[in-house]
């Protein structure tokens, strides 16, 4: 009998904890309870899987006004450059253009080219060369920045990009495949990035 | 004539009578360990098991100790990376949410585990959360297929469910993981697999001792696109304006196959770390375990050696005073 009640003791304190957790996030909650609830019905005896909902900061909700400064997250696959940092303007290099977001910017979804960012703090600016990635401006004034790969610009060294600039002209020359012909226009468009950033 | 006949006779008895004790005398100079053989009278207890015993036990403390130590070095290594790149599927997680209970018809597991065993339960535990989302994803017109990484899932899935593998991948450690690789990987996947809804398991590294199963979803771009459109949680996406490209669905797209491979590159991160970190308290417990082994064993050694020696002594005194008295 005691053994039994044993049994039924973890359920309600576990649940009292993910109560307890979920108060700033009830949206989530109700979709997570969902899953858990089918969960325990297929395999009653052991614990769901943990989401990446439950290790993430909550963000904050939409402010009625706009705040004053914008808040950027800059991720990279080995590193994050900024991390909930409070700027008050970026500008990336989106597809269709350089695009400058400031606190307040209507939310969007971008795709990245090969360009330069720049984050301005203040009188301060710092300049990225980022190669691809994505951005979504979200409307509580967030922005997340997620490129492949991201350098200080003034880590380039601008010999090796025109001699770069220079291979991969004289590979699209000689290119016979299609693939070897993207390939190479791949490299003289990053190369070309690079140097009009360094030289404008 | 009759001593001449008892001499033959002595000389034929002579090795039957005492055969021990000359070969003793002949070669206890070469063989100074003879009493572990046990001499004829067969009184004490042989020791030689137990020191062998003791010698195999030692060994294996060697070999644990010196794995620990290896994992504990690759563990550095790798933990870092793992918490440097945990930025990496915030963001993705912020804008398409996380919606493990979203009922496609379309599913694949992706099941992460590791190549080498000795590494405490982390691999049965992505089993058999991989099998809890194969049952709860199975029914009528749903189909879930699994992806395997690694060599450890593969064995323990090709059992019973080989059938609905698509996928296998080992041999992913051999180089030090970096995105690059990782990300040609989820192009790999993406594929040779059709999917709705992409679960990957995978162990998150909390600390050396503790690791917590995980799924993360990844949707296709219709399942977005319809969540998005029937409100619910996805409802804020219809609000974000889409830059470039010639159509959303066309970025949508991109992003999703990104996501993947960014959420992959955490997730094969994370799970080398558990798996690092719990072979490093495994190796430290059978360490320990050895240790304990072999203070058991030298005591029992001890014992029985001490024992012996007060058997001789007593034998010894007790034939000195039976002659004296």
């Amino acid at each position: 009998m005691l053994r039994r009640a044993l049994g039924l003791l973890p359920r309600p304190i576990a649940a009292a904890r993910a109560r307890s957790f979920s108060t700033d996030l009830p949206a989530a909650h109700t979709a997570d309870a969902t899953f858990m609830e089918a969960w325990n019905k297929v395999m009653p005896n052991m614990d769901p899987p943990k989401t990446p909902l439950s290790f993430m900061h909550p963000r904050p909700p939409t402010p009625s006004s706009i705040p004053p400064k914008l808040t950027v997250n800059f991720v990279l696959p080995y590193d994050s450059e900024l991390s909930t940092k409070e700027v008050d303007m970026v500008i990336v290099p989106a597809t269709t253009g350089q695009m400058g977001v400031l606190p307040g910017h209507v939310a969007t979804i971008a795709e990245l080219k090969p360009g330069v960012l720049s984050v301005h703090e203040g009188s301060e600016t710092t300049k990225y060369f980022v190669s691809s990635g994505f951005v979504f401006i979200h409307a509580n004034s967030f922005a997340d920045i997620i490129a492949v790969e991201a350098v200080p610009l003034d880590q380039i060294d601008a010999n090796l990009v025109q001699k770069g600039l220079a291979d991969f002209t004289q590979k699209l020359s000689s290119a016979t495949t299609e693939l070897e012909k993207a390939e190479a226009q791949i490299g003289i468009d990053v190369h070309s990035a690079l140097n009009s950033a360094l030289t404008g | 004539m009759a001593m001449a006949a008892l001499r033959r006779e002595g000389r034929r008895l002579a090795p039957l009578i005492s055969p021990r004790t000359i070969t003793a005398v002949r070669s206890s100079p070469l063989y100074p360990t003879l009493e572990d053989e046990g001499p004829l009278g067969v009184r004490h207890i042989s020791t030689q098991v137990v020191r062998n015993r003791m010698k195999s036990v030692k060994n294996i403390q060697k070999i644990t100790k010196a794995m620990k130590m290896v994992a504990a070095s690759k563990l550095r290594a790798i933990q870092t990376k793992t918490e440097n790149s945990r930025g990496l599927w915030q963001p993705f997680t912020a804008l398409l949410g996380d919606l493990p209970s979203a009922d496609v018809k379309k599913n694949v597991v992706v099941t992460i585990s590791s190549d080498k065993g000795l590494c405490g339960g982390i691999n049965s535990t992505s089993v058999k959360i991989s099998k809890g989302l194969h049952k709860l994803n199975s029914g009528p017109e749903k189909e879930t297929k699994y992806v395997i990484l690694g060599e450890k899932a593969k064995a323990q899935l090709v059992r019973d469910s080989k059938k609905d593998i698509e996928l296998i991948i080992t041999e992913l450690q051999k180089n030090p993981l970096n995105y690059t690789q990782v990300s040609v990987l989820a192009d790999e996947i993406l594929k040779n697999v059709e999917y709705d809804a992409l679960r990957i398991v995978f162990n998150k590294f909390q600390s050396v001792v503790s690791f917590v199963p995980t799924v993360s979803t990844v949707l296709s771009t219709e399942i977005v696109e319809r969540e998005a459109e029937s409100g619910g949680k996805l409802g804020d996406l219809d609000s974000y304006e889409v830059e470039g490209g010639e159509t959303k669905g066309e970025i949508l797209q991109n992003l999703a196959e990104f996501q993947f491979s960014c959420t992959m590159f955490n997730a094969v991160l994370e799970n080398a770390c558990s798996e690092q970190g719990a072979r490093m308290s495994a190796m430290d417990s059978s360490s320990r375990n050895a240790g304990d082994m072999l203070d058991r064993l030298t005591l029992t050694y001890n014992r029985t050696r001490q024992a012996s020696i007060t058997t001789e002594l007593i034998e010894i005194i007790s034939g000195a005073s039976a002659l004296e008295g």
